[in-house]
């Protein structure tokens, strides 16, 4: 068995209230901070420990906390993204539902290294019950006074604040998030300025997720490099997978970072449903490179990815057996990306209704001879050339799979129908 | 065009939470929206009063989110995941047959104001796909006799 941090708490029966929390060594890790540490001794344990930003984009935590400015007399904020909209993605309601105390125990250390005094988790609209959860759950730590005016007895002040959203996958990304939490509509912002300079309300603001966040009292408790070396290099710890598609046993498993992804599938999840084979795999939610059968030995950190020309991103891995259409699944995932565009941008605006139009017409036996290079042409249009990584994350799977299945899309074009059997 | 006394209460302690008022946006359109329904352009009106906002930017933001109700809903609200792991799992067998069931299409609300059927996005459940929100509550795995059951049960 290997070893477990976050997922420990699955199991433990009201695992998301203070009375078990505490009873499994829960908030002696704040305590002992708010006495005896610095916050930049913080920061840098947490730069040891190699934790990566575990939302999608993968930079580094502790590197991240100490752009915050020391300088400025503005108020800083904390903002915990739980908007988890990437589809695949579905951890963090994991965390949230049964690691309630050890997300908010990394908000408080988090937030006294940046010197923030006011957090807000920003959750997607529809969890309702992990809302009710997290509202039920931060009441009971004012009541104890572990948030609140001097927090712990410190005199260390710090007020946490949920703000559920509504419906939108940008508001996902950080600066979209921001404008949601400040009453406006979620479009993007330019940067720079960065967050960690002028974010929430025109103040320096560090945006977390979910899971980035409760790692943290653990590194501070065991030390950075036991957290470094449960890992591979530069990419520290444990992280949470979420597998779903067509294998045996769906869910979210806690294993190293660079565990190769073969091992994921097949000894974790059960490999594949009706011993079917795979026919694709999708590494880190539906925005990255698809992979093929021959590419799952890589290893699961950020940058094995990258060297392979995909991306590690939200590690939401979605498996496709050897039935999947991939005209088909490649046209429900830019269906997606047109549907989310925030439209503030030409080329990702109209690039996704075009693409998914392409696609559809394929699907229906419609598709014409210069489609498939359309595709191509529309994707490479989009990338570079718009304000947030939305457009690329709409374009690199219409690149990715037109590249890797590139006669299937053909077949479907020239005979009108789907080649694959089952379909 | 009012809150009640207590709903007036919950706003002004919402308020209070955020360094700027509007920030308030979201949770008291929420309240809003539990208050009185759906969020028509009075409200909308009455909202951007509350928080020192033009009604446009209210309207603006009603029109960019879809989780919150600009026309009145179904008493129950079923929003079923179309995203790629549901899909892959047979999902839209599922949404037929769920939409055929209720007589309702895409985004349809019926005329008893019983029920509104949505096909959405990811939900982030994708462990149990096919799956939906009715309401406040996920409900995985789905199969047409599980819709059954679940109309069985709501209704
Ligand atoms: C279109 C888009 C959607 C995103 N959605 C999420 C999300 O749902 N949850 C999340 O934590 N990060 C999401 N991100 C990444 C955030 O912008 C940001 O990098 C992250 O919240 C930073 O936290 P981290 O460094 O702890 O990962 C998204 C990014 C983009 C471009
Ligand atoms: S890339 Fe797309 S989602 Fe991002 S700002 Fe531009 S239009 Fe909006
Ligand atoms: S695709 Fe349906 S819940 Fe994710």
């Amino acid at each position: 068995m290997s070893e477990k941090i976050i997922s420990k708490f699955f199991d433990i029966e009201d695992s998301h209230t203070i009375e078990i929390y505490e009873k499994h060594g829960g908030y002696e890790t704040i305590r002992k901070v708010l006495k005896q540490w610095t916050p930049e001794q913080i920061i840098e344990e947490v730069s040891n420990a190699n934790l990566r930003g575990l939302g999608g984009a993968g930079f580094p935590a502790g590197r991240k906390w100490s752009f915050i400015p020391k300088d400025s007399p503005k108020p800083k904020y904390l903002v915990i993204n739980a908007d988890e909209s990437e589809p695949g993605t579905f951890k963090d309601r994991y965390v949230i539902d049964h690691y309630t105390h050890g997300l908010f125990e990394g908000i408080m250390i988090a937030s006294y290294a940046i010197g923030a005094h006011k957090a807000f988790i920003y959750i997607r609209g529809e969890y309702i019950r992990q809302t009710e959860r997290l509202v039920e759950q931060i009441e009971a730590a004012y009541e104890k006074g572990y948030l609140g005016k001097g927090i712990f007895g410190s005199k260390f002040d710090l007020d946490l604040i949920v703000h559920r959203g509504a419906g939108a996958y940008i508001c996902g990304e950080e600066t979209a998030l921001l404008e949601s939490l400040e009453g406006k509509k979620g479009w993007p912002r330019m940067k720079p300025p960065f967050p960690a300079i002028e974010g929430a309300f025109h103040s320096p603001t560090i945006v977390n997720n979910v899971e980035t966040l409760a790692y943290v009292p653990t590194i501070i408790k065991n030390g950075a490099d036991s957290f470094a070396n449960l890992g591979s290099e530069r990419n520290g710890g444990l992280r949470l997978y979420s597998i779903s598609g067509h294998v045996k046993n769906p869910g979210v498993y806690e294993l190293p970072m660079g565990i190769p992804l073969r091992e994921i599938i097949y000894e974790h999840a059960g490999g594949l449903e009706n011993g079917n084979g795979i026919k694709a795999v999708i590494p880190g939610g539906s925005s990255s490179p698809i992979l093929t059968p021959n590419e799952i030995d890589v290893n699961m950190d950020f940058d094995s990815l990258a060297a392979i020309g995909s991306m590690l991103g939200s590690a939401g891995i979605i498996v496709m057996d050897d039935s999947t259409c991939m005209v088909r699944a490649l046209y429900v995932v830019t269906r997606f990306y047109h549907h989310e565009s925030c439209g503030q941008c030409t080329p990702c605006r109209e690039g996704t209704g075009w693409a998914e139009k392409v696609l559809k017409r394929i699907l229906d036996g419609a598709g014409r001879p210069e489609d498939v290079d359309n595709l191509v042409e529309i994707a490479d249009n989009i990338i570079g050339n718009t304000i947030c990584p939305l457009g690329d994350a709409a374009a690199l799977p219409i690149q990715s799979y037109v590249k890797k299945f590139r006669e299937e899309f053909e077949y479907h074009v020239r005979e009108g129908k789907c080649d694959v059997k089952g379909q | 065009m009012e809150f009640c006394k207590a709903a007036k209460t919950e706003c002004d302690k919402i308020i209070a939470k955020y360094p700027e008022k509007r920030a308030a946006m979201l949770p008291v359109l929420y309240l809003a929206e539990k208050e009185f329904g759906h969020i028509s352009p009075e409200v909308e009106k009455y909202v951007g009063k509350l928080l020192d906002v033009p009604p446009v930017k209210v309207h603006e933001v009603m029109t960019f989110y879809t989780l919150i109700a600009a026309k009145p809903r179904g008493k129950y609200h079923f929003q079923i995941c179309r995203g790629l792991s549901c899909d892959l799992k047979g999902c839209v067998k599922i949404i037929d047959y769920l939409s055929e069931k209720l007589g309702l299409s895409s985004d349809e609300t019926s005329d008893d104001l019983m029920y509104t059927f949505t096909p959405v996005e990811c939900l982030a459940a994708c462990e149990t796909a096919p799956m939906m929100q009715l309401n406040e509550d996920y409900y995985g795995n789905l199969t047409k006799e599980k819709i059954d059951d679940i109309l069985k049960e709501n209704s």
